[in-house]
């Protein structure tokens, strides 16, 4: 297990706190206790890999992944960008899975009740791998906000939800994607989870018109960030020989 | 703010946001009632060629209120059986280390089928020598309310003795407390069965780690 180094410390401040009582679901979910800080180990510092093998073809084209082979009904969109780590060097090969509602904020899922309705070729569920060069895409339809009863009038803003392995466990994360001038974002307490108003304008993609195809759909920049590995310049003690 | 406070690194960690209610889309599709993937990624970590003790894990995740939280999914990153960790591409041996559960909708149930973990390197204490972790899983539970995910690890009662002298263990100063992290062994129809609650909040609060 040579060459294995640990992570930067997790810099809290950029993340949204358990205890956010605006989002009333996390008043009962949040542990009262303060996290135990653990100095990293093998267990932390690896974790599990994929390879082009575990990604059907059309895994990431939401378009067509679902259905009798018809088109999803809804705003045509590429979204792109590239997995970096807080060093900036890209992270090959991360899994990156994603879920949304479909064009009227409905979700193809049993337990989502909203009126609006299904769409008969959209599923809402994709993933993909990012390349060499840490890039990734994907092709959907552009999510519509919903309801969802936080206060009596709470609307989600439209978003994507994605979740990404990196290298390691600890690198895990599992975030929201949102689209740039949504207006619902400013009023969302799960947004507003994140004190830090610098950190919310990461989680917002941005309208890429270069990067579109003319006369089919338009295009969304997200780049994501996981945690960076920490140099060892002196010692490791890590992997414990 | 936390520019001022690691001015050196190149970029930030983008921000968690919870998985919401609907992660199984995306985590586990049938589940959400959508058709199954080619390579579904579930909760058998290990396949039955495995070598090691076959065992099973199950449990439920429970909010402050003491209700089961039916909607979480729990994701496993573990050891085979002699303390190693794969480092091929999931899919390309029968033991993959890595699983995901998502509870079941009217139970709440979440459950793993795998082989114990053996022993892990731990990290080189002062002296220079290797301590050794107790056997142990490593978990990390996502849900609705759930802003950023929550790690925490499961260690067995049968192995209590390892347990003594583990040093992630000993980390946790409530001496009362490190019991929330021992996974309870029972014998079911010859089956070994380690039960887990994960506690989120309140009574018997499960320890979480910031790793």
């Amino acid at each position: 297990m040579a060459g294995i180094d640990e992570f930067y410390q997790r810099d809290r401040d950029v993340h949204p706190a358990a205890y956010a009582p605006g989002y009333k679901t996390s008043v009962t979910r949040s542990p009262r206790f303060a996290l135990i800080s653990l100095a990293q180990s093998l267990s932390e510092a690896t974790g599990p890999l994929f390879g082009e093998d575990a990604i059907a073809p059309l895994d990431n084209d939401l378009i067509r992944n679902y259905g009798g082979g018809g088109d999803a009904i809804g705003e045509r969109i590429i979204v792109h960008g590239r997995v970096l780590d807080e060093n900036a060097r890209p992270v090959p090969n991360a899994l990156i899975e994603v879920w949304q509602a479909n064009a009227g904020g409905r979700y193809r899922h049993v337990r989502d009740n909203y009126l609006a309705p299904l769409d008969p070729n959209f599923g809402g569920c994709g993933r993909c791998l990012s390349d060499a060069n840490g890039y990734y895409f994907f092709r959907t339809i552009r999510p519509g906000p919903y309801p969802w009863r936080n206060r009596i009038n709470d609307w989600r803003p439209a978003h994507i939800h994605l979740s990404i392995f990196g290298d390691a466990f600890c690198q895990r994360l599992i975030t929201q994607l949102y689209f740039e001038g949504d207006p619902l974002i400013r009023t969302c307490p799960i947004v507003n989870a994140i004190a830090d108003k610098d950190a919310v304008e990461r989680l917002v993609a941005r309208l890429d018109q270069s990067a579109g195809v003319p006369l089919d759909c338009l295009a969304y920049r997200f780049d994501i960030v996981l945690r960076g590995r920490r140099q060892t310049l002196f010692e490791n003690k890590l992997q414990g020989a | 703010m936390s520019k001022t406070a690691y001015p050196f690194r190149q970029l930030q960690e983008t921000p968690s946001q919870t998985a919401g209610p609907y992660l199984h889309i995306g985590m586990a599709p049938a589940a959400a009632g959508l058709p199954e993937r080619s390579q579904q990624l579930d909760n058998v970590i290990a396949g039955a060629a495995v070598e090691g003790e076959r065992i099973r894990i199950e449990g439920y995740v429970i909010d402050g209120a003491g209700h089961k939280v039916k909607d979480a999914a729990v994701e496993v990153w573990q050891a085979d059986a002699k303390g190693r960790f794969p480092t091929a591409p999931l899919g390309e041996s029968a033991f993959r280390g890595w699983g995901r559960a998502v509870c079941d909708f009217e139970t709440g149930i979440y459950w793993f089928e795998t082989v114990k973990p053996g022993p892990v390197p731990g990290r080189a204490g002062p002296d220079g020598k290797p301590a050794v972790s107790a056997p142990h899983l490593s978990l990390w539970v996502v849900a609705r309310g759930i802003n950023i995910g929550l790690s925490t690890r499961l260690y067995f009662d049968d192995e209590a003795g390892a347990n003594a002298q583990d040093p992630v263990l000993k980390l946790v100063e409530h001496v009362g407390r490190r019991d929330t992290l021992v996974a309870k062994l029972e014998k079911r129809a010859g089956e070994s069965v380690y039960r887990f609650d994960i506690v989120l909040q309140g009574e018997g609060e499960t320890v979480f780690f910031d790793v």
